[in-house]
Formats: structure tokens, sequence, C-alpha cells
């Protein structure tokens, strides 16, 4: 009577893509830190884009998908409370994401003859992340909004065909 | 050259508030992907876009690589003066494209 085994031979081929995936892993691991060294943190592209001023949340209604499937086109609309006067408006609306390769999203100017401060686009994400919305008023005062996304199919994977 | 897509209303009252609707057909290559060959595809995007009315700019926005391909737009304008809603898109290789529409303010 044959010994029992805790392994057939067909486990030998299941260690082989353990090993093969632990190095595509490895891989991975090396890679990602060069990327996250190339960009700026969410912090430092907001601060690039207000100039170090302060930003306030509130006021600035950013409105994503809690769930998206697909990141190469993500539905988003700002929308901006301001009575869009003269003496009160919106100047620039800048879009950021947290883990893209790269922070900066897009960035809007309106002005007077705008109306009214909403803007909408579709964008990519890489990945599940916090896009934020920073709003420039006339003022010189900033506003944001930020909401957490879940991304299923990342966007820059995608098959060439 | 219909590669550009645009939506303004025909007519409007004046001091009407009016959404407009702009894409345009563009792969919005991010330079982050790489092609069959292993080599990286490099960056080809949209990087401007403005909007005028009446001869004045009334609306623009810069573009990166994380904005969708095929660039779409959409914002608000006040219905004050017939005439002209110009888009144009510039991309980081100097290529331009416009579009625009005829609104009749009453």
């Amino acid at each position: 009577m044959p010994e029992p085994t805790t392994r057939d031979p067909s486990g030998s081929p299941a260690l082989g893509r353990r090993a093969v995936l632990a190095g595509g892993v490895g891989l991975l691991v090396l890679a990602l830190p060069v990327r996250a060294l190339a960009r700026p943190s969410l912090q430092q592209a907001v601060a690039g884009f207000t100039g170090g001023a302060p930003v306030t949340a509130g006021r600035v209604k950013l409105t994503l998908p809690p769930l998206v499937e697909n990141g190469n086109a993500v539905g988003v609309t700002i929308d901006v409370e301001s009575p869009m006067t003269a003496q009160s408006h919106v100047r620039r609306i800048g879009l950021f994401n947290e883990k893209n390769p790269q922070a900066d999203i897009a960035v809007f100017r309106l002005g007077l003859r705008s109306g009214r401060a909403r803007v909408a686009t579709r964008i990519r994400l890489a990945t599940s992340q916090t896009v934020i919305a920073v709003a420039e008023l006339s003022d010189g005062t900033y506003w944001s909004s930020e909401a957490s996304v879940i991304v299923t199919l990342a966007a820059c994977i995608e098959d060439l065909t | 050259m219909t590669k550009a897509l645009v939506s303004v209303p025909k007519t409007a009252k004046r001091g009407d508030i009016i959404d407009i609707r702009a894409m345009i057909a563009h792969p919005m290559e991010t330079g982050y992907r790489m092609g069959p060959n292993g080599n990286e595809i490099p960056r080809h995007i949209i990087t401007r876009f403005v909007c005028t009315y009446d001869g004045e700019a009334v609306f623009s926005a810069e573009f990166f690589p994380a904005v969708s391909a095929n660039p779409f737009v959409s914002f608000s304008l006040i219905a004050s003066t017939s005439g002209t809603v110009g888009f144009e898109w510039t991309d980081d290789q100097g290529q331009s494209e416009t579009a625009s529409a005829e609104i009749v303010v009453t």
C-alpha cells in the first residue's frame, strides 16, 4: 500500500505558479516606489494650485460614482455654491487625484459669464483612491470637496487592440 | 471636420443660463502605456480647451493625461447676445481643432 502523500504530482506545477506569482509581485513592489517618487502627493498638488493658501472643506460638491467599473471613463460633476456675481464668483476649479501616475486631472477657468459654477467631465482613475476638487473664489479663498472611489477595472492597463 | 461635437441651444431668452457640452475625438494617449513591442507609447494629449462667446473667452480648461480619451466637458453660460459660440482644442503637438455654433438670443 503506497504511503499517503500530502502532495500529488499535480501539486508541483501549482508551486511553480506560486513562485512566478511571487516573483511578479516582487517586481511590482520594486517598480512602485519609482512611480511614487515621480509624482507629488495629493497635498503637494493642491498646494501647487493654491500657492500655499489654506483650503477649507465645503461650498464645493464633487459628484463621482462611489463604485466605478471602468476607470477609463469616470463621470465627474463639480458644483460650487456661488452666486457668480462680480462681487463673488468662482475663478478656477482644480481637480486632483491621489494615486494616478500624475496628480493633476484638469483645471477649469470660469468667469462672470458662466452664470453657474458647474462643470462636468470624464476622467481616468488608475486605482481606487480619493479625488479632490478645489475651487478658487474671487475673494481669493479656496474651498474643496473630496470623494473616495472604488475602481474595479483600472485605467492604464487595458490591452492594446 | 467632424472630429468635434458641440451642443449649444439654438435659441435662448436673454439672461438665461444655458448648458454647453463639447466633446472631441482624441486618443489622449497618457504616455504611461507600453506598446506591443514593449516601448512606451509617447504622450499625445489635448492640453487646452477654450470656449469663446461673442469673441470673448468665457471658459477654458487645462487637461492632463487623467482626462479620458475623447475629452468631454460640460459647463454653462449666460445667454447675453446673439452670436457665435466658438470652441478650440489644442494638443501638445501644437495641432488645434475648432468648432462653432450659432445662438439666437431673444
